[in-house]
């Protein structure tokens, strides 16, 4: 099963996510964002970073690059598509999803493990988490405040579109607490916390059990690897 | 040189820390009348000739889905300039 992760100008995470997709047991394809060539991927990660250094706005422009481009077509198809951080502010600049990211509350840039409440174990990158399980990842950005209009917030609460809400304490001033949402096909989704950093015992967050044991974000990437295979 | 002045700002009701940093500072230099400050964009659509209404109508477009962010900005002007 082949996923892509696509490397902009100033993407950080691109190895990382790549790293993630192996150990989950599938085969990460880089993809370039000037090609507009997806290599026939099964799904694709747009990952974290500063992409096009945060020029006019963080993810703005992104959202037209070629490969981004193929994405929004083949995402309409139902390709599954994860964006994490700067992927998820590229996300909604693409209108893939709704609403808008904003400076954090306290204009400070958070890094830290974040408690996460999975809402909606629906979608092609949740399938494999319980409805309502709490899950622990790190979190590390600067523009993480989720916003969006009432009538859009609303829209997102009644359709069960809120795939990740934050637990215990909301670090940006994210609208609802939400960490990540889905679109309504739940093909595409889009968290500012970082899966692919807690896919490997002794690298992931620390743990009750031990330290940098935390492994919550490997089941992201097999979710989706479960879902490509059976269909 | 023709040009497309295209502005904007973040909306109203939105939190605007460099404003907010700059009017404090202006604070701290006596400056009590300032009430506020808000920062924007002015972004410039250089050519090399005359600017046509189809000129115009592409940098609304422009304006609209790519130089702004209806979500957290306004557009406030769009203007020709010779």
């Amino acid at each position: 099963m082949k996923i892509g992760v696509i490397t902009y100008p100033g993407t950080l995470d691109d190895r990382d996510a790549q790293r993630a997709i192996r150990l989950a047991g599938g085969t990460p394809v880089p993809l370039w964002h000037d090609d507009d060539d997806l290599k026939k991927v099964d799904a694709v990660v747009l990952p974290g970073g500063f992409s096009y250094g945060d020029y006019l706005r963080c993810g703005a422009i992104a959202a037209k690059a070629p490969a981004t481009k193929e994405v929004i077509r083949l995402a309409a198809k139902g390709l599954p598509v994860l964006g994490i951080c700067n992927g998820f502010q590229v996300l909604v600049e693409s209108h893939l999803l709704p609403g808008g990211l904003i400076r954090n509350e306290k204009q400070h840039f958070i890094c830290r493990d974040q408690k996460l409440r999975v809402e909606n174990n629906e979608t092609a990158w949740t399938s494999l988490f319980e409805k309502d399980q709490e899950i622990l990842i790190p979190l590390k950005n600067g523009e993480g405040g989720y916003i969006a209009t009432d009538d859009t917030l609303k829209m997102l609460e009644q359709e069960n579109r809120i795939a990740f809400r934050y637990v215990e304490n909301n670090p940006n001033g994210s609208m609802n607490d939400i960490a990540g949402i889905t679109n309504e096909r739940g093909n595409v989704v889009g968290l500012m916390p970082h899966p692919e950093h807690a896919v490997e015992a002794g690298f992931g967050p620390d743990t009750p059990t031990a330290m940098r044991s935390g492994i919550d974000g490997l089941l992201f990437f097999e979710s989706v690897l479960k879902m490509v295979v059976n269909s | 040189m023709p040009k497309i002045i295209v502005e904007i700002m973040p909306k109203q009701d939105l939190l605007d820390p460099q404003g907010k940093a700059v009017a404090n500072s202006l604070h701290r230099e006596g400056k009590k009348e300032i009430t506020a400050v808000r920062i924007g964009k002015r972004i410039e659509l250089h050519f090399d000739r005359e600017i046509t209404d189809q000129d115009l109508e592409m940098a609304k477009d422009q304006a609209a889905n790519f130089l702004s962010n209806d979500v957290i900005e306004d557009v406030i002007a769009i203007t020709k300039e010779d």
